[in-house]
C-alpha cells in the first residue's frame, strides 16, 4: 500500500541517518560535536519513532514500532542510498575506513536541506498524524541544517586539508543525491493521493540552497550525473545490512526483551 | 468485603489539575509540566470519562516517558481512572512556556527561550572575534546571560547538554550557561 511505504520511506530515512550519526557518540572530533551528533541522531530516531507507531496503527495487524525497526531486512527498508553510506569516501583494496567527519557534515548538510523543504510541505498532508509529525520534525531540521551548513563553511573555507577533505566528501556523496528526485510508484501514488509531496517541485529551491551554501564554503558543485541508486525501492547498497546487523543485533537476541 | 481504597467521591476536574499542577519536568525540576506548556488539558471525554492530555517536545526526548509514568502516578495515586492522551498537533513551542517558567529556567541557571520567529538581532562587538565553534557572521538572538545579565555572550555549540539546549558562554562573567532554543 503506497500510503504506507510512503511513511516506511520517511521512517527508514530517519533510523538510518540517526544510526550512522550515532556512530560518532563518544567518537567526535571534538566534546561539542560529539554532543551535537548524538542530539541530531536523537531527534531522528524520535522522528522515526513517530512515524513507526503511526504505519503500525494503520496496518493494525499486531505489528509495533520495534517490529518495523528491528524486524524487518535490508531488502525491507525504503530509505535513500545516500544515508546507509559509511561516514567515508569509496574504498580500494586494503584501504583503512576512518570515519571522515566531512562526509557526515556533508551528508547532513545535503539531506537536512532536503528535509526542511518536504517537511514544511507535509504539513498540509491529508494524512493528519503525518502532517502533525511534519510539523515537530521540521522545527528539529532547521536546527539540523544550521549544525551541517555552518561546519560545511568552516570545513570548506578552512584549511588546506579541510577543504580538500569536505570536496571530496561533496564529489563522493552528490551523485547519489539524484534519487531525491527520482520517481517511484509509491511515491507517486502517494502524491496523487494528498498524502505525499512531489520532490521535484522541490528541486529548485533546495539547488538554490546548496549553490549558496557551497559557495559560501568556496567549495565547487560536482557532477550529479551516473548511476541512480533505488534504496527507497528496496536495492541496497552492500552498507545497509552491516550497518542493521549492529542496530538490530541486541532486539534480535531478546525478542521479548522489555525495559 | 468492601474495597476501602474505593472511596465514594470522585475527584473533579479541577482537583485533577491541582494535583498535575505539582508535576515538574524530570530534567529541569524547578518548572511544572503545566507551565512548560506540555500538560495541556484535563477534560471529561464524551464518554464520561476523564482524559489527561500532554505533548511531547522534542521528538527524541526521553524525558517524556518519565513525564508520562509521573502523570499515571499521580492518577492512580488520586484514584481516578483516566486516558492519556498524546497529542502531537498543534505542535509544542517555546512560546508556550509561561512568564513564571522563563523567570524560573533564569533563576536556575538556564537562559529562557527568545520568541519564535523574533527579529534577531546579532551581538556586535568583543563577542565577534572569539573563536568559536558556531558560526559568528549569521545574525543570532541576543542572549543575555541568566547569571550576571550581560548582552556580551557567546554561543560555544548549537547543541547542549539535551536536544532542547544550546550551549553558551558569557563574556563578561566568564561563566558557561545553557539557552532553551525557540521552538
Amino acid at each position: 500500500m503506497a500510503h504506507i511505504d510512503y511513511l516506511l520511506h520517511l521512517a527508514d530515512n530517519a533510523v538510518v541517518l540517526g544510526q550512522r550519526n550515532g556512530e560518532w557518540c563518544g567518537h567526535g572530533p571534538i566534546l561539542e560535536e560529539d554532543i551535537a551528533m548524538a542530539n541530531i541522531s536523537l531527534d531522528l530516531i524520535g522522528q522515526a519513532r513517530l512515524l513507526y507507531q503511526h504505519v503500525a496503527a494503520l496496518k493494525n495487524d499486531g505489528a509495533t514500532e520495534d517490529a518495523l525497526a528491528y524486524f524487518r531486512d535490508a531488502h525491507e527498508f525504503r530509505n535513500y542510498t545516500l544515508l546507509e553510506l559509511p561516514h567515508h569516501g569509496a574504498l580500494v583494496g586494503y584501504a583503512v575506513d576512518n570515519r571522515d567527519y566531512a562526509v557526515t557534515i556533508v551528508r547532513n548538510f545535503l539531506y537536512s536541506a532536503l528535509m526542511a523543504l518536504l517537511w514544511e510541505k507535509l504539513q498540509t498532508s491529508k494524512d493528519d498524524q503525518l502532517a502533525a509529525i511534519a510539523a515537530k520534525s521540521l522545527k528539529e531540521v532547521r536546527y539540523h541544517l544550521r549544525h551541517s551548513q555552518d561546519w560545511l563553511v568552516r570545513l570548506g573555507d578552512g584549511t588546506e586539508e579541510s577543504h580538500q577533505r569536505a570536496q571530496a566528501a561533496l564529489n563522493h556523496l552528490m551523485p547519489y543525491t539524484q534519487e531525491f528526485w527520482s520517481t517511484s510508484d509509491f511515491e507517486a501514488q502517494a502524491v496523487h493521493d494528498g498524502v505525499g509531496v512531489d520532490t521535484t517541485q522541490l528541486k529548485a529551491d533546495w539547488d538554490s540552497l546548496v549553490q549558496h551554501a557551497l559557495a559560501e564554503a568556496t567549495l565547487q558543485l560536482p557532477s550529479t550525473e551516473g548511476f541512480v541508486t533505488t534504496g527507497k525501492q528496496r536495492v541496497h547498497s552492500e552498507h545497509l545490512s552491516f550497518m542493521l546487523n549492529e542496530m538490530q543485533s541486541l532486539a534480535r537476541a531478546h525478542p521479548q526483551g522489555v525495559w | 468485603m468492601t474495597h476501602a481504597l474505593h472511596t465514594a467521591h470522585t475527584p473533579t476536574v479541577d482537583e485533577v489539575w491541582a494535583a498535575l499542577d505539582t508535576l515538574t519536568d524530570p530534567e529541569i525540576p524547578v518548572v511544572t509540566l503545566r507551565e512548560m506548556g506540555i500538560l495541556r488539558d484535563v477534560r471529561v471525554a464524551a464518554d464520561g470519562s476523564m482524559e489527561v492530555v500532554i505533548t511531547p517536545t522534542y521528538s527524541g526526548c526521553p524525558a517524556i516517558e518519565q513525564m508520562e509514568d509521573d502523570v499515571r502516578a499521580t492518577l492512580q495515586q488520586l484514584g481516578v481512572t483516566a486516558r492519556l492522551v498524546t497529542q502531537l498537533a498543534p505542535a509544542w513551542t517555546t512560546d508556550w512556556m509561561t512568564p513564571t517558567a522563563r523567570d524560573k529556567l533564569r533563576a536556575y541557571g538556564i537562559a529562557p527561550p527568545a520568541a519564535c520567529g523574533s527579529a534577531s538581532v546579532n551581538a556586535t562587538g568583543p563577542s565577534s572575534i572569539v573563536i568559536q565553534f558556531a558560526n559568528k557572521t549569521v545574525a543570532r538572538d541576543v542572549v543575555p546571560c541568566p547569571r550576571c545579565g550581560s548582552h556580551d555572550t557567546t554561543e560555544t555549540s548549537h547543541f547542549g547538554s539535551t536536544a532542547c539546549k544550546s550551549l553558551y558562554k558569557c563574556l563578561s562573567c566568564m561563566e558557561p550557561f545553557d539557552y532553551f532554543k525557540p521552538y
